[in-house]
């Protein structure tokens, strides 16, 4: 379990407890966090699901797969901190983990 | 109806398309009634894992909730499951379910699906032959993919060859039967198809391609596929992949316009202004495919029609169309496809199939109109937006594998 904060681009803010094994992307999409659309569900396909890391939680959320920043370089506003939250598994590791959401994921 | 006056919606079909709508509605601000109605006992649910993670068990069921049971009566929303809608009365704008209750709508969304076609065959009934469409579906074949049975799967369309993919990684013997001579043949070119036929062939999948079942062969369960030409195929399970028919029986019931699905208006409005038809079920005009109307099975198509008619019931900015998109995986290649195919001229490639990543990009003239994309997201993602804005990039540009997808994208017109 980790508590996960996403930020909105309004600056809102949503805490969820995130289960192990489930993505950041999942969390989110079941407490309908606004700002991640996650349209395929997780499968890699869509894009929709940018988040920026807190620069002080990236070594802990690791890198992107070549595949993962290959769809990023697609996305809008993305910035080195930049991640495709279907890709980044929730542990324990991750307690605490921050979360900004870009303006739009289209 | 002018969108203020509306206080209670119905959807009737508790999937993707109809889960989505709900969700949506409330995101949009709706706050009148909303009453989801579905046959399956589960609230919403993604399929596409069905017959991928799912069937191997590396997903559970509430992975593949949408949203969890709870969150329904928290946003007010009522989810009635395992209840089938049996009558539609248009004039007096109410819904009757099993059991005779009827439900009053101002606004109906009709997000009632597909259904899986059944073999036109002796034996069709037979235990171990199974049909593939929801979890209870997988959740029937999950126990019965055991390392060594022997699986058949008559029909080489996606959600065929994905359950022989997995059957495969789960240690059976597999074989494919399509009547057509190569596999996918309604939904990519024969360059593409060849691909996944080499590449399953490689992975130990038998295939039997003009083949055409005459017979399902057993007493009490399933014991093989008899073929047409004296041939016979044996197996412990079979899955039947021919493709799915669009659920209209209350559309038709109730006198709205259906023919391939029900027909819709780019707004996903009916023959009756009360009434949308989304996802599965509905055919409108697409606007990336000329406005030609097609049906189309997608979790893309789903969403779409899911933010077109939130938007239309609140009065909001109409959603722009995002060109379509789908995917499929089998073993370790992502399949992405964007845009439709259908009608194209020629075809180009970039990267080498045999590497196993490589992008077919399908023209129409001088118009790029779709990509199939395998292990190459940039050059899904890439084509997507070039189809999604109209603008074109010369063959000779894609084929030039010197250049970034990126950059090829930037400069394009």
């Amino acid at each position: 379990m980790a508590k996960i904060t996403y930020i909105e681009h309004t600056g809102k803010e949503h805490v969820i407890d995130a289960p192990n094994g489930q993505t950041v992307m999942e969390a989110a999409v079941k407490h309908a966090v606004p700002g991640i659309d996650a349209d395929c569900g997780g499968a890699c396909a869509c894009a929709t699901c940018h988040v920026y890391v807190d620069p002080e939680w990236l070594a802990k959320t690791g890198e992107a797969s070549s595949m993962e920043q290959s769809m990023l370089d697609f996305a809008n506003d993305v910035e080195d901190n930049s991640r495709l939250s279907c890709q980044i598994k929730v542990s324990d590791a991750l307690d605490g983990l921050v979360v900004r959401l870009p303006k739009s994921q289209h | 109806m002018s969108t203020g006056e509306i206080k209670r919606v119905i959807i009737i079909g508790a999937g993707q398309a109809g889960g989505e709508t709900a969700q949506r509605l409330r995101q949009a601000g709706f706050d009148g009634d909303i009453t989801l109605i579905g046959e399956e006992p589960a609230p919403p649910y993604q399929r596409p894992p069905l017959s991928k993670a799912y069937l191997k068990g590396e997903y559970d069921m509430d992975r593949l909730l949408l949203r969890p049971a709870s969150v329904y009566a928290e946003e007010n929303i009522t989810l009635l499951t395992s209840l089938r809608a049996v009558w539609i009365d248009r004039a007096n704008r109410r819904v009757r379910v099993e059991g005779g209750r009827e439900l009053p709508y101002d606004v109906l969304v009709l997000a009632t699906g597909a259904k899986p076609r059944k073999l036109p065959l002796v034996g069709a009934d037979l235990d171990g032959v199974h049909l593939f469409r929801t979890a209870a579906d997988a959740d029937a074949l999950r126990p019965r993919m055991v390392s060594g049975a022997k699986l058949v799967v008559v029909g080489a369309g996606y959600i065929g060859l994905e359950a022989a993919a997995v059957a495969r990684q789960l240690g059976l013997d597999v074989t494919v039967i399509e009547t057509a001579v190569r596999p996918l043949a309604r939904v990519t070119s024969p360059e593409v198809a060849g691909f996944f036929l080499d590449e399953h062939t490689r992975q130990g999948v038998r295939f039997v391609l003009g083949g055409q079942p005459a017979l399902i062969k057993g007493r009490d369960r399933v014991t093989g596929v008899a073929l047409s030409d004296g041939a016979d195929v044996p197996a412990d399970i079979v899955i039947a992949g021919i493709g799915v028919t669009p659920e209209v029986a209350l559309a038709q019931q109730c006198g709205l316009a259906v023919e391939n699905g029900i027909v819709t208006n780019r707004q996903c409005l009916t023959s009756d202004p009360a009434i949308y038809a989304i996802g599965d079920c509905a055919a409108r005009p697409i606007v990336h495919f000329d406005e030609r109307v097609a049906r189309l099975e997608s979790v893309h198509n789903a969403v779409e029609g899911a933010k077109i008619v939130a938007a239309a019931i609140t009065g909001g900015k109409p959603h722009v169309e995002e060109a379509p998109w789908f995917w499929s995986d089998q073993y370790d290649l992502k399949l992405q496809i964007a845009g439709l195919f259908q009608g194209y001229d020629h075809i180009v490639l970039r990267g080498v199939m045999a590497d196993r990543a490589f992008a077919a990009f399908y023209y129409k003239g001088p118009k790029l109109i779709a990509v199939d994309a395998v292990n190459r997201p940039a050059e899904y993602l890439g084509a997507k937006m070039l189809i999604q804005t109209g603008r074109t990039v010369a063959p000779s540009e894609l084929e030039d594998e010197s250049r970034p997808m990126k950059e090829i994208v930037a400069a394009a017109r």
